[in-house]
């Protein structure tokens, strides 16, 4: 008998297993099920993009690079980010490339907690930001966002969760799964609120480009803010990059100093075939994003309207490619609504509370996916929801 | 653009009741919308993008260069129309260049279509000279990639 488990350490043992791997072993399993549950663009990344890796190969790129990756990416996100969020970071200093974002939040989390730290984050999110920070041996504060505001974190939640030992301020905007944003006038009570508690901001906006409604704006940007923001990003969603394992970090040179350490022992560099792909992906690359934007905004009207129709109150997400209806007008709540479908109609959505607490009586269902996947699954729940009734 | 045409042209598979559904319009002005690109001669029917490796046992497909002599007063229509015409040939262009029509054939066996050439094509008035290429494989059809048996990568069914 395997009873190696005893090796793994104790804050390992008591992180909770993702709410998502259930789901994939039962879907994985079930011929003609409709998933709505994938949290990646179903786009392939664009040909150019593609083609700049095999170019990299063919040339013998596969060497290691400098530590926070090649000094052109570094130069051409520089220039990006200023472009498109009016922030200049130093590209000898103040940029990193990293493994996508998640490993960026990873390393960043690690330099800047000591055990005990606590970080203040919005809930739902992305299923990591927690037991990322419970890695770091600090706690995880959530604060809750609701229906009623388009799921945007205020700063009323903000103070309330707010206690002494709180360091780190994670936001994300646009949100996973909610699809809420936040604007300019919200941006700045937030920072107000940063700048009054000390707190370090940590923004990950890996799908700022996919913001439909409004201007994307980063909190980084905002007077006082850049000195205390570690603004992280990626090419996963924007450019259909997943597989890349491709992001970065930008921050003040005293906070990557501290990344820098460790993702240089830990990780050493990104993928230089990514590298070179993601240097073309920000020099070429806006068109099919644009093209691709323009897909998940048709498809986020199509998804919303039918969910509201059937009776799922759903809101308008405005970024990201998440719809995250209301089922509490079925009576179950979110796990039996999702497992319930996915038995009798074979159509996979994740539950809320796979995103936090404050996600129940929600799902998330992807429009990353075609519109003939939309109305075969909108025309299935309506099936279930009638069996419901019965 | 009309918005119709638009999603016909991106290939979505959708028939006129989900074409309504994604543009929240009325089935009868989807129906409305295509009945008038096809009174324009814009939208000329539908059918399916197959691989073209399905039918090969069956068929087989020529690319037939077509040098022709235009006619007076109507240049290269009358004959075009008149290669069009065949039920073997699934398309017709005229380009510029080395030659004048291309016609795309497709029939039983390579038999038939030399067949073809040689006893309707070549015996058009006005046809100088004709060079048939076979196809022998394709790699992007109507603009679908075509994917040679090979399986998609493993991608999550659920992922965060």
């Amino acid at each position: 008998m395997d009873n190696s488990s005893r090796f793994t350490a104790r804050h390992v043992s008591g992180l909770p297993k993702s709410g998502i791997r259930d789901f994939f072993a039962i879907v994985s399993q079930m011929r003609d099920a409709i998933s709505l549950g994938i949290g990646e663009p179903d786009f392939v990344t664009p040909y150019p993009i593609r083609e700049a890796a095999i170019q990299a190969l063919e040339k013998g790129k596969t060497s290691y690079t400098d530590n926070r990756g090649l000094k052109l990416l570094r130069e051409s996100i520089s220039r990006y980010v200023e472009k498109n969020y009016n922030i200049a970071y130093n590209p000898e200093t103040e940029i990193m490339t990293t493994i996508g974002v998640s490993e960026a939040l990873d390393i960043l989390l690690r330099s800047v907690l000591n055990p005990g730290d606590k970080v203040l984050y919005h809930e739902p999110c992305y299923v990591s930001y927690s037991p990322s920070v419970a890695l770091c041996h600090a706690e995880a504060i959530p604060v809750p966002t609701s229906a009623k505001d388009n799921f945007a974190l205020t700063v009323e939640a903000l103070r309330a969760a707010w206690q002494p030992g709180c360091r780190v301020l994670l936001l994300n905007f646009p949100t996973n799964p909610t699809g809420g944003t936040a604007d300019k006038t919200l941006l700045t009570q937030i920072a107000a609120f940063a700048q009054e508690k000390d707190l370090l901001v940590v923004s990950d906006e890996i799908y700022s480009e996919l913001t439909f409604e409004g201007e994307h704006t980063s909190i980084a940007s905002l007077p006082g803010m850049r000195e205390r923001t570690v603004f992280l990003h990626g090419f996963s969603k924007a450019f259909a990059m997943t597989g890349f394992r491709i992001g970065y970090a930008c921050a003040p040179a005293g906070v990557m100093e501290g990344m820098l350490k460790i993702h240089q022992y830990a990780i050493m560099c990104a993928s230089i075939v990514s590298q070179e792909a993601a240097i073309e992906a920000l020099t070429n690359g806006r068109d099919a994003m644009l093209h691709m934007r323009d897909k998940y905004r048709e498809r986020r009207d199509l998804i919303v309207r039918r969910f509201n129709e059937l009776g799922l109150k759903c809101h308008l997400p405005r970024g990201a490619f998440y719809a995250f209806p209301s089922i509490t007008s079925t009576g179950l709540d979110s796990l039996a609504f999702a497992k319930q479908l996915l038995q009798e109609q074979k159509v996979a959505m994740v539950p809320g509370t796979a995103f936090g607490t404050s996600g129940a009586g929600f799902c998330r269902a992807s429009f990353s996916t075609s519109y003939e996947n939309i109305i075969k699954a909108c025309d299935r729940i309506g099936l279930f929801l009638d069996s419901l009734k019965q | 653009m009309n918005a119709v045409l638009k999603l016909l042209l991106e290939g979505e598979p959708l028939d006129a009741a989900q074409l309504a559904q994604v543009l929240a319009l009325p089935q009868a002005e989807v129906d409305a919308q295509l009945a008038a690109l096809k009174a324009d001669g814009i939208f000329l029917g539908w059918r399916a993008v197959l691989n073209p490796s399905f039918d090969e046992d069956k068929f087989v497909r020529a690319l037939i260069e077509v040098k022709v002599r235009p006619e007076g007063g109507f240049g290269y229509d009358h004959i075009a129309e008149r290669i069009s015409r065949f039920e073997q040939v699934e398309t017709c262009y005229l380009l510029s260049g080395a030659f004048d029509l291309l016609v795309v054939v497709k029939d039983e066996n390579l038999r038939k279509v030399a067949s073809f050439v040689h006893e309707r094509l070549a015996k058009i008035e006005g046809v100088q000279s004709t060079a048939t290429c076979f196809m022998l494989r394709a790699y992007k059809e109507s603009g679908y990639t075509v994917n040679n048996g090979r399986n998609d990568p493993d991608k999550p069914a659920v992922s965060p």
